[in-house]
């Protein structure tokens, strides 16, 4: 076998009060893709900060060996030059640029007086090829999906001569279709000899790619498994991660009859805030009863978490109309506040621009929803009541932290997403709206999620869930609603509900559309 | 108690360097002669400047909590206030106490014109009261005529600016004055002792976790209160402008940090979507904040009248800087959903006595902009620098 073109030889790298890594080695042989699994805040991410200088050489102990020779990165430069590429999981491109300003962006081409733009184009649309994305240089980010920005990242990382291309969960923001199309974009990478290191929440994903995977628990590698030696299977990782035993990734539901329906949605059609013209929710019809799960599956772009918001309180687009009952009244719900007032409640995907206030304490965001029930005379807040009471939710959700005064800004995503449904349950919702829960939280996290929600079932409230993660919603739900393009296409029991049934649901849909 | 030591300091960092600056100040003074900044006559001095700026700070804050914005059209507001005043008082001759009625109506109207185009048509707060900036003081100088309005009658002007209790009683001597002013504070301290000791019992009794040490704080600020009364009282006694500076940070304290609104106002800056979808309202919150911005401006103008004796065409002018100062030395995060009323006061008085210090040690006006200016950044510069530490450990 080929000697490893990377070596990182116990790494240990502590901050005030923590050591993140702790005697971690790593080797990753070229042409290979290496998978990195672990928890939220086990220290994947740390790790890879060492490797590409964002924490400077002196700032760990240990060595880094790369082709052959020890690297004392001191700033991103420096790996980047020795074609260490990393794309970090939340996108760095400016939405107002072009694919290809983006692309050389702090990388330009020509000199610093004048910028080649012709030369930044013709090189672009080069890159462009090389990763399979049909778009114009020219195009700005604004204007295309997050797949294909996550393309333009890949395509920005070969502009700087990636050797080994790092990825923090880039699949996190995408659906099943547009993953599917960059894992095998990585296997063709891999075919033509590049090198790539993988950091992914998905198992089955990294399972799926990966020639080896190092599992790394609270700082320390747990073990490395390599394809065609070890039996690699999802909840090997999963354990090994975790430390314990997964018997099941899903907690089991008590069989509970259920019950009438607590929300129904009548020919619901929602258009575009600005595009009046475009319908995003076109003649929705559902139903969620008392007791029950009730999922939306769909692909990016399908509608679901406008509809989700529409139906609270009407806090997306224009010109809505079609009926809305709860209980079997009909109300409108004209804003927000008259949402929450009927005990609804809609737990966001973006929990840090729509979801938590970052720099404000634990005990202020979980409270923040309905800070009335801590208020006497309505609005003089009891401050020692607020404080027992954020306590419970956060000691009952898990949240881990020093105090509820941490502000929440300093919290690990999973924790944070924590905090965004212990907010909820506060503001005690009878029907609960979740859009994509589990995004981007390690398994543990997603665990303790499934079992709250299994914990407000018997307390006979209602769940309707938005999730990108198949297994999931299949998981969880009494019954999935099936959207695409606006229109809900069809609707599954939990029994005959599978992938491929929904799959096929949405390529059926589509297909008739284009006749 | 080292670790509490450690705490209290970095909570009331900035009033541990007021405190510094002080002491400073007093050395430098007493060695070049000049009198002493603790005197009985400067510290009154100091609070009669200051007043207005402390009560402007005070409004501002809650603009800059609200999301970073600032309000540039404060001075505007109290230069035209102060006309409308001069008209009223002066020149017509109408009842001192119906005038400040109508002034403070007047304030909160100006403020809701403003709240209305920033929170409802949602135009950026720098622009419109860049324009109320200009069309206030031009409005002010129309009514005016471009001429001061003077003198203001004795009644109206011991309303702010007289001292308790000389203005209240026939006749006074200095002895009274000081036993007096003396017995107030000492019943201030005990009010405030009082409230917080049995406050800690009840909460106590009722097994909240609550910590002695809880108490340092209380017993610091009333020696401090003891000892600003006790000079206060070798001096004119107790200024009324205190009496009413004291009520506003009662209030606007007590708002913010106990009360729904207060909360609500605080997460709308941290992230106004979130609070949005948190079913708050915010645009109800920015223009309250606005609105309540004009009503303060309208007492800091008549608080400035009475000073001057004149409703002044010179009157609010760079008021708004000396204000938005204040509160980003007091604390409060540029991007708003961070600040605290104790801080804009206490940044307010920090510029106090920067600009007494100097004026005493002689140094020149155009030296003080020069030293103000530079401590603004220092204040944020500290601020951010402290921050980023947190952030990266």
């Amino acid at each position: 076998m080929d000697s490893p073109i990377l070596r990182m030889e116990h790494i240990t790298k502590k901050f005030p009060g923590v050591t993140a890594l702790d005697d971690v080695s790593l080797e990753v042989y070229p042409g290979t893709i290496h998978g990195l699994c672990g928890e939220n805040g086990a220290g994947k991410s740390t790790l890879m900060n060492v490797l590409s200088g964002m924490h400077p050489y002196g700032s760990y102990d240990g060595k880094i060996i790369y082709d052959g020779e020890e690297c004392r990165f001191t700033k991103i430069k420096d790996s980047e030059r020795k074609g260490i590429v990393i794309i970090h999981q939340e996108l760095a491109l400016n939405p107002y640029m072009s694919i290809g300003e983006n692309m050389f962006l702090g990388n330009e081409c020509g000199n610093s007086v004048r910028i080649d733009w012709s030369e930044t184009y013709r090189q672009a649309e080069t890159f462009l090829e090389v990763v399979g994305l049909k778009e114009s240089p020219r195009t700005l980010i604004q204007d295309i999906g997050v797949g294909k920005q996550q393309l333009v990242e890949i395509a920005k990382a070969f502009a700087k001569n990636v050797r080994l291309l790092i990825l923090d969960e880039p699949t996190a923001s995408l659906n099943e279709e547009d993953s599917q199309n960059l894992l095998k974009l990585l296997l063709s990478f891999k075919n033509e000899g590049m090198t790539c290191i993988l950091i992914s929440h998905k198992l089955h994903e990294v399972e799926q790619v990966a020639d080896k995977i190092t599992i790394i628990r609270d700082g320390g590698v747990v073990e490395t498994l390599v394809k065609g030696v070890d039996d690699i299977d999802e909840r090997r990782i999963a354990q090994g991660m975790v430390g314990r035993e997964l018997n099941d990734y899903y907690p089991k539901r008590e069989a509970r009859p259920i019950g009438d329906i607590c929300l129904e949605v009548k020919n619901w059609i929602v258009h575009h805030p600005q595009y009046r013209h475009r319908k995003i929710c076109d003649d929705i019809n559902l139903t969620v009863r008392r007791g029950e799960v009730v999922g939306i599956s769909g692909l990016m772009g399908a509608g679901r978490t406008e509809l989700a918001m529409s139906i609270f309180g009407k806090s997306y687009g224009a010109d809505i109309s079609g009926e809305f009952y709860i209980n079997g009244q009909r109300v409108e719900l004209k804003s927000i506040k008259e949402a929450i007032q009927n005990k609804l409640a809609y737990v966001t995907e973006d929990r840090k621009s729509l979801g938590l206030v970052l720099s404000n304490a634990i005990r202020e965001n979980i409270t923040l929803a309905n800070t009335k029930r801590v208020a006497q005379l309505g609005s003089v807040i009891d401050k020692d009541v607020e404080r027992n009471h954020a306590g419970a939710y956060a000691k009952d959700f898990g949240v881990r932290c020093s105090s509820i005064e941490q502000e929440v800004g300093n919290l690990s995503g999973g924790n944070q997403q924590k905090v965004l449904l212990a907010k909820w349950m506060f503001a005690e919702p009878d029907i609960l709206i979740l859009d994509e829960p589990t995004r981007g939280i390690d398994v543990g996290a997603k665990y303790e999620i499934y079992t709250m929600v299994n914990d407000l079932i018997e307390q006979g409230k209602s769940v309707l869930m938005i999730s990108s993660d198949m297994p999931e919603l299949l998981g969880m739900c009494d019954r999935i609603y099936v959207m695409n393009e606006g229109k809900i296409v069809g609707e599954l029991t939990r029994e005959e509900a599978n992938q491929e049934a929904i799959m096929m649901m949405i390529l059926q849909a589509s297909t008739r559309r284009e006749k | 108690m080292v670790n509490y030591a450690k705490d209290a300091l970095k909570k009331h960092a900035l009033l541990v360097v007021l405190l510094i600056t002080m002491l400073v100040f007093e050395v430098l003074l007493v060695q070049a002669g000049r009198g002493s900044l603790f005197s009985a006559q400067n510290l009154t001095n100091l609070i009669g400047q200051n007043g207005y700026v402390v009560i402007l700070a005070i409004g501002m804050l809650l603009c800059i909590i609200s999301g970073g914005n600032i309000d540039l059209a404060v001075g505007g507001i109290v230069i035209l206030v102060g006309a409308i005043a001069g008209t009223l008082i002066v020149e017509w001759g109408l009842n001192p106490f119906v005038s400040i009625l109508l002034c403070l109506l007047i304030g909160i109207l100006i403020g809701a014109w403003q709240g209305f185009w920033i929170a409802y048509v949602r135009i950026p707060a720098f622009i419109v009261t860049l324009s109320g900036m200009l069309t206030f003081r031009g409005l002010a100088l129309i009514l005016m005529n471009s001429q001061n309005i003077g003198p203001f009658p004795v009644e109206y002007r011991n309303l702010f600016n007289s001292f308790l209790p000389a203005h209240w009683l026939p006749e006074v001597t200095s002895e009274l004055v000081f036993i007096s002013t003396l017995v107030v504070g000492i019943v201030l301290s005990l009010v405030i002792l009082c409230v917080k000791f049995f406050s800690y019992l009840q909460r106590k009794r009722k097994g909240y976790t609550v910590r002695a040490t809880e108490l340092i704080s209380p017993v610091l600020l009333c020696a401090g209160i003891l000892f600003l009364f006790y000079r206060l009282g070798q001096h004119n006694g107790i200024p009324a402008v205190l009496i009413l500076l004291g009520l506003l940070f009662l209030v606007y304290n007590y708002f913010t940090q106990n009360t729904v609104w207060g909360r609500h106002l605080y997460a709308m800056g941290g992230n106004a979507k979130a609070a949005r979808f948190s079913g708050i309202n915010t645009k109800r919150i920015l223009f309250f904040a606005y609105a309540n911005n004009g009503f303060l401006a309208s007492i800091a103008a008549l608080v400035v009248v009475a000073r001057f004796n004149q409703a002044s065409t010179q009157a609010g002018m760079g008021f708004e800087l000396d204000a938005i100062a204040a509160c980003f030395i007091g604390g409060a995060a540029a991007y708003g959903g961070v600040g605290k009323i104790s801080g804009a006061v206490i940044g307010a008085i920090f510029m106090g006595v920067l600009n007494m210090g100097m004026s005493l040690l002689g140094a020149d006006q155009n030296l003080q902009r020069v030293i103000n200016g530079l401590v603004l950044l220092a204040a944020v510069a500290f601020d951010v620098i402290s921050k980023n530490r947190r952030s990266a450990a």
